[in-house]
């Protein structure tokens, strides 16, 4: 069970906007009407217990960061519809949205570019993709193999804008305890990169700015780095000169925090006769705004997933009047491994080959990007594993043959992967007088179970019973840690509790209380060279209605190599809500972009469509035992993001098994399917 | 300055929350849900959407399911409303809390409340022998299995992808 388990059960654990404050004030986000133009003016409205009004006609002293989102209201430029242009600041919570609604804002508008095209005229290499990677790498003579290749796959996959959605929208009690201190308690990822980020913002030093999370209702990469919430709390509380209250509004969220962007992928695969890879080419086109580049990685995973010797992964973003993607669980695997997976699958029908047997063929010996040896590579073990327990062996390749009344049903494989990232952290343990431990350390748990993982850590290091230990996190007043992003939390985290727990032994000896600290910085920086990534592989069994054009997903089974899984209950939750959010992406996530106004139309929860209980069947997770002492003291990789990476491929390749037709742009909603397989003669 | 509206219209109302009686003043704009956590600061139901479409804020309204967002404050008065906090009795956690425990139904747990009590409601309406929509014989009285449980439990959203443990947890609590 979870050690916080009963305050979220009772509803005790106190989220970010629910902690009380002495003559609060409530602030309201106002956003842009048009997607491009700039601001005229701004008037307020005259009602009682308005407060103030932040606007760019008045732009607030704030000093710049990298991220110009954050730059609030020192633009009266509008770089796409949603962004947030102005705040109000009222005594009560329903006056502050009646002021925001009150607010009158003069627009010149003008004309706005804001669709995805591969061709587009816009397009450009980045400097870097997202997470610090070449835009391009090339190894031998990639379009020459391709071109002479026996067998080969040359397929355009499109995916959609999508959106984290945590339950939680983002939102932040800020609170001026002297003109040079600032208390946040603020939904996010990481306190320690919130704190930083505020104090640069507002030029106060680091020492007195205090961000308090201690819950978090979820983030999926979208409170990974800050977003304009706690800026515009802090400048709204200062400007009020009273503690202030805001959370953007689930519509807000559409375009104020962050999404995955669209892609436009194109894979080239060309492949011997038994179907040993000799070409791979991978490119992939993406959007960003105007006021930050963000460059989703979506053919990254492609180094690192097959032996070739030639392969090719490039990036393209254009720069339009949109609102800023971000980080969406797994950025860049996930979009990427739908196609690389995808066109495996169509490798494999093109070759004659089972989809495992294609894998298992063009098993790399080293990491094809670096040529650097993997710390552990288990996919081959997962694909045989989730054969077995999924009953692949029986299975049929003939696609568009298994009718069960009025529906098709159908059954698809692809591999999964994500980095497995330790990243430097501080971490203090005190032995207590009373034979306790308190662990401190500045992680975050937005629902990953870090409370209760990094308890498992110390107790096991500490040789104590996991009640004996107590552990604080969520404050950026604690040791300094990394982000819960990147699947490297509990890694990096856990890591520096285990050796400050190790220093703790070493003085247990002279009495108590004793205290000991760690810095995994100096060890990180110099530990050897290895590939390090975990492995998966995604089965689904789908069934295709062929009234209706519905899928539904009826088996979905994720097996993962992903070093020592510390605690069984909690990751099995992970890798299941990954594979949730993976079955969402296959089947109904999509933004749906209104050209005449700029807009991603279904920007709620009724239009924007999440899975339901009713949409999840019997999901199942396993993994393989899997020793990696190249990993951190734990051995054990980050499992965060791997549970969403190909099971879009998974079902996709269902769906394409139960009927025999190749969908290649998702979601495979109804109104996409049905048309196709009318077109291709399957009907009831 | 443009013309702005009236100031607030308030309203005094008594509510029987978590079986104690409260009297409370509320804007007549305001939802149920900002009465039960801006006012009286039992902030366990959640906004998640604020339009009805996510469930975090569900309740027990006069022994119902109800999303505390699409209440207005003022038309509840005189009724019942049970939340999140009002679920235990004392110390003791209820069979639906012990179940999402023992089966991790939650995870970052800010859909939990909402779940917790729509469960509980399930419970009830079920026990009652109301059909769903997936009840093949609406005269009948539909045996709570898993994908009664699913249905009833689709009007609350978890982004967790906490399903798994949700519906384990609903099928122990009606044993």
């Amino acid at each position: 069970m979870r050690i916080e388990g009963r305050a979220k059960v009772t509803g005790e654990a106190k989220y970010a906007y629910e902690y009380p404050a002495e003559d609060v004030a409530y602030a309201f986000a106002v956003t842009s009407d048009v997607a491009r133009g700039e601001v005229l003016s701004v008037r307020a409205p005259e009602l009682p217990g308005l407060i103030t009004v932040l606007s760019c006609m008045d732009p607030p002293d704030i000093a710049p960061v990298s991220d110009a989102e954050l730059h609030l209201f020192q633009s009266r430029t509008v770089s796409y519809r949603g962004q947030i242009i102005a705040a109000v600041v009222a005594e009560t919570l329903e006056t502050a949205r009646e002021a925001g609604r009150l607010l009158e804002i003069e627009y010149a508008p003008h004309e706005m570019d804001v669709e995805l095209d591969a061709d587009h005229p816009g397009l450009y290499r980045p400097e870097k993709v997202n997470g610090g990677f070449a835009t391009e790498l090339g190894s031998g003579e990639p379009a020459d193999a391709f071109a002479g290749s026996p067998v080969r796959v040359d397929v355009t996959y499109a995916t959609p804008a999508e959106y984290n959605n945590p339950m939680e929208p983002h939102a932040t009690l800020a609170e001026w305890t002297a003109p040079d201190r600032l208390v946040v308690h603020d939904s996010n990822q990481g306190s320690v990169v919130v704190r930083d980020t505020l104090a640069q913002i507002f030029g106060l030093d680091p020492e007195h700015v205090t961000v308090v999370s201690p819950h978090v209702g979820g983030g999926f990469g979208s409170k990974g780095t800050p977003r304009p919430v706690p800026v515009l709390a802090a400048l709204a509380a200062r400007a009020a000169g009273r503690p202030v209250k805001l959370a953007v509004t689930r519509q807000q969220m559409f375009a104020t925090v962050g999404y995955r962007t669209p892609t436009v992928q194109r894979v080239r695969l060309g492949a011997d006769p038994d179907g040993r890879l000799r070409a791979v080419l991978h490119e992939a086109v993406a959007q960003t705004s105007r006021i930050r580049e963000f460059a989703e990685q979506a053919a990254v995973a492609t180094r690192h997933m097959y032996r070739t010797p030639n392969l090719y992964t490039g990036h393209q973003v254009v720069r339009l009047d949109v609102p800023s993607p971000s980080w969406m669980r797994a950025p860049g695997e996930t979009p990427g491994m739908y196609v690389l997976e995808s066109a495996m699958d169509e490798l494999a029908y093109a070759a004659g080959l089972d989809p495992i047997e294609l894998r298992v063929r063009n098993e790399p010996e080293t990491d094809p990007d670096t040529g650097l040896p993997f710390s552990s590579r288990n996919l081959v073990a997962c694909l045989n594993e989730g054969a077995d327990r999924f009953g692949w062996a029986h299975r049929d390749p003939r696609p568009g043959v298994r009718r069960e009344g009025r529906t098709l049903v159908g059954t698809g494989v692809a591999a999964a992967t994500y980095p497995a990232m330790t990243m430097p952290a501080k971490a203090r343990v005190r032995a207590n007088e009373d034979g306790t431990f308190t662990v401190s350390i500045a992680a975050a748990d937005i629902g990953t179970g870090a409370r209760t993982v990094l308890t498992v850590v110390a107790a096991e290091t500490l040789k104590a019973e996991p009640d004996a230990v107590t552990v604080r996190i969520g404050s950026s007043d604690l040791p300094r840690a990394p982000l819960a992003g990147g699947s490297m939390g509990t890694a990096s985290w856990g890591h520096a509790v285990a050796r400050a727990c190790e220093a703790l032994l070493a003085k247990l000896g002279d009495g108590l209380p004793q205290e000991a600290e760690a810095d995994t910085a100096d060890e990180l920086k110099n530990r050897p060279q290895y590939a390090r990534h975990a492995f998966g592989a995604h089965f689904a069994e789908t069934a295709v209605d062929l009234d209706t054009g519905e899928i539904r997903v009826r088996r979905l089974l994720g097996v993962y190599a992903a070093g020592r899984i510390l605690n069984p209950q909690t990751a099995r939750s992970q890798f299941l809500g990954g594979m949730t959010m993976g079955a969402g992406m296959a089947l109904m996530e999509r933004g749906v972009l209104d050209l005449e106004f700029g807009d991603y139309l279904n920007h709620d929860l009724a239009q924007y469509h999440v899975p339901v209980c009713a949409d999840i069947p019997d999901i199942d997770a396993a993994w393989i035992e899997e020793a990696d002492p190249h990993l951190n003291a734990m051995g054990a990789k980050g499992i965060g993001e791997i549970g969403i990476v190909g099971v879009a491929a998974a079902i996709g390749n269902a769906v394409h098994h139960a009927t025999g037709v190749r969908f290649r742009e998702l979601p495979l909603t109804p109104p996409a399917v049905l048309p196709a397989l009318a077109a291709h003669g399957l009907t009831a | 300055m443009v013309s702005g509206s009236a100031p607030p219209v308030r309203a005094n109302i008594v509510l029987t929350v978590n079986g104690s009686l409260r009297r409370l003043t509320v804007d007549t704009r305001a939802s149920l849900l900002d009465a039960l956590r801006e006012t009286l600061g039992l902030t366990g139901a959640k906004k998640g959407c604020d339009h009805g479409q996510c469930g975090a804020c569900t309740v027990l309204l006069d022994g119902r399911r109800a999303n505390a967002c699409l209440a207005l404050a003022v038309a509840q008065d005189g009724s019942d409303v049970v939340t999140v906090e009002g679920l235990a009795d004392g110390e003791r956690l209820s069979p639906v809390q012990e179940a999402f425990l023992a089966h991790d139904g939650y995870q970052c747990g800010y859909c939990t409340p909402g779940q917790l009590c729509s469960a509980t409601g399930v419970l009830r309406e079920a026990a009652r022998g109301w059909p769903s929509a997936v009840t093949a014989d609406v005269a009948s009285e539909p045996p709570l299995d898993d994908a009664e449980i699913r249905e009833r439990m689709s009007g609350n959203l978890c982004r967790c992808g906490a399903y798994q443990g949700i519906v384990a947890a609903v099928r122990e609590a009606a044993r």
